[in-house]
């Protein structure tokens, strides 16, 4: 292997060059007036971040970033675009001195106070001493799951990602009352004809978007092992649903996954969710904890081969209430990045004149 | 030889990051939409496919090898899809090349309306 | 200099923030603060994952004892070091902060969505996203009687 001089981290170089990708593209978002070059170049933010993350040693935050950033937040803004406009106005450069000192002042007091801030890599700052060590130490013993983020997303801190559940539910929501009523567009391709530009689309979307599911539900199931969980895998079970939907049109996307089962499918996401607090609950523990998700004469009965290892300390409890709310997130992820999809993408320009005029 | 191979595949990795350097200079130089995808996709076929090879030759014969090709395979699977997606967009929004012309089919003519026009 | 060194994440992460900040309060387009907005909460994730990182370390995920895995990742940290920190042998960087920043990611995509969706009926009710013909939209309005329910 080619080794580097001790000096030279390699990992440091990374970070320090992906950081002014970042600063350059931010830069350029800043500057550019047509807005779909912005979105292009949000996109690319996204991406060079995941980058990062990956260097950063978060794999399942690169997963998240890259597929949200550069799929769902690029497609949901050019639907916004579609039916809005496409270029800003120029700006009157008075009017941004005020913004321009106050960003300064408050880059400046905020760089003051990074200074008190521990080293990068510090193993001993206090975020990374006392509580996240406590985590690494206690998570083989507690839940018994490799992935240590997944344990304290799922178990550990479970309240916390119900309300993170909630609040996409109800972001889903609320597109849906603003924007998912009403006249729907019926944006069908033409039919197939001598001469057809599509062809290749088509057939590449054919092949690609029953492995995107797949690997979606691959993500879903291994994030107790590897890199992965709900979030990611909705998402990316979401991208597979909009592919069907740009490349053979909105109206068969919309025959095959109708906007109700679309919305009833994010609600019960969040009921498994809870519900499976409740169960504990109903067994003696509180709630979300999955120690108690099972009766003591239930968990006798769990053979030990199910997970491989006759030695393997039991957690049943834990790896069934992480298996089960990581359901109930995949099925609210999905529903609601379809949902919101359905809003941008079946009101058309037609439908924004109509509601203009009235 | 395991170390020749590994030199070997730096080098190929190092090949690749010049011609995807060379698809970005490319892009800023050529004229037209049809000519800046030849030179993006050359960032992502011919780059990204020496890359990948020089990989392969330094991880040896192991599963990181097994998925670099799995990579390779759906690289291969989306760009060139993504390139002739884009080309037709610009097709049917009435895009004519500053570099020479084409011949338009008979069933395309009616689709070579002005910029703007199409609607959804 | 050592400084820039070893704060240099936090600093470009300020910038980061300043940059979608100014977006938010400069643009009068309300889909480009929209995107700053974004930008904003991105930067902040990266802010949280960059407290998190602990030098040599690995993803949060427990490898197998004794494996070839935990071998090799062992070889390559100092070991009086992995004595210290590590667990085995093994360094691993701080799971709380992907596990905080993973979930505020995709919640940052579907405010934006909402964002976006008030945008596009703020289109249809005035017909323009910038906040300077809004204005004086509202103000012609405010002196007539409402739309049409």
């Amino acid at each position: 292997m080619i080794t580097l001089p001790a000096s030279i981290n390699a990992s440091l170089m990374l970070d320090i060059v992906l950081l002014v990708m970042l600063l350059v593209v931010a830069g350029a978002i800043v500057r550019t007036r047509s807005l779909l070059a912005a979105i292009i170049l949000f996109s690319i933010y996204s991406l060079i971040s995941a980058v990062w993350l990956v260097v950063m040693d978060a794999p399942d935050v690169a997963f998240t970033e890259a597929v949200v950033g550069a799929g769902i937040s690029t497609i949901v803004l050019l639907g916004a675009i579609l039916l809005t406009r496409g270029e800003t106005e120029k700006p009157d450069w008075r009017k941004l001195i005020a913004p321009a000192l106050i960003c300064a002042s408050v880059g400046g007091l905020l760089i003051y106070a990074a200074m008190g801030l521990p080293e990068l890599g510090d193993p001993a700052s206090p975020a990374n001493a006392h509580v996240g060590r406590a985590y690494l130490q206690r998570t083989a013993s507690d839940i018994g799951v490799p992935n240590m983020v997944t344990a304290v997303l799922a178990s550990y801190r479970g309240l916390d990602t119900l309300g993170e559940t909630a609040v996409i539910f109800a972001a889903g929501i609320g597109v849906a009352l603003m924007l998912g009523f009403g006249p729907r567009s019926s944006l069908a391709p033409p039919p197939a004809q001598l001469g057809d530009h599509h062809v290749t689309l088509r057939v590449a979307a054919k092949m690609l978007i029953p492995l995107i599911a797949l690997f979606a539900l691959y993500v879903q199931f291994h994030g107790d092992l590897g890199a992965g969980g709900g979030f990611q895998a909705g998402v990316i079970m979401s991208v597979a649903i909009i592919l069907h939907a740009l490349v053979f049109g909105l109206r068969e996307t919309m025959a095959a996954i109708p906007p109700r089962v679309a919305r009833s499918i994010a609600s019960l996401g969040v009921l498994i969710y809870a519900g499976v607090g409740i169960v504990c609950m109903i067994n003696g523990g509180a709630f979300l904890d999955y120690d108690y998700l099972f009766p003591p004469e239930i968990e006798a009965q769990i053979p030990g081969w199910i997970l491989g290892d006759d030695a393997h300390a039991p957690h049943w409890g834990q790896h069934a209430g992480i298996l089960g709310i990581e359901i109930g997130v995949l099925l609210t992820v999905t529903a609601t990045m379809v949902t919101v999809f359905y809003g941008f993408a079946g009101r058309t320009v037609d439908d924004a004149r109509r509601e203009a005029r009235r | 030889m395991a170390d020749l191979l590994a030199s070997i595949g730096g080098g190929f990795v190092l090949i690749g990051v010049a011609l995807s350097v060379l698809g970005a200079f490319g892009i800023l130089k050529f004229p037209d939409v049809y000519t800046r995808i030849h030179a993006a996709s050359i960032t992502d076929t011919a780059g990204a496919s020496l890359v990948l090879l020089g990989l392969c030759l330094i991880a040896g014969i192991s599963l990181v090898t097994l998925k670099l090709v799995f990579i390779w395979m759906f690289v291969m699977l989306t760009t060139p899809v993504a390139a002739n997606a884009l080309a037709n967009a610009a097709f049917g929004s009435g895009h004519k090349p500053r570099i020479g012309a084409f011949h338009i089919m008979r069933s395309d003519e009616r689709r070579q309306t002005p910029r703007g026009t199409d609607a959804p | 200099m050592n400084f820039l060194a070893t704060h240099f994440n936090y600093i470009v992460v300020v910038i980061l923030l300043m940059a979608g900040l100014f977006l938010v309060f400069s643009s009068g387009n309300l889909i480009k603060r929209m995107i700053g907005l974004a930008m904003f909460q991105t930067s902040a994730g990266l802010f949280y994952i960059s407290l998190g990182k602990v030098s040599g370390g690995t993803a949060a995920i427990a490898v197998e004892r004794g494996s070839a895995e935990a071998q090799a990742l062992a070889a390559q940290v100092d070991p009086a070091y992995a004595a210290q920190r590590g667990f085995e042998g093994v360094i691993y960087s701080n799971p709380l902060p992907h596990a905080l920043i993973l979930t505020a990611i995709v919640v940052g995509v579907a405010t934006l969505a909402v964002g976006l969706a008030i945008a596009v009926r703020i289109r249809e009710a005035f017909g323009s996203v910038e906040t300077s013909d809004i204005e004086v939209l509202s103000r012609v309005e405010a002196t007539q009687p409402g739309p049409q329910a």
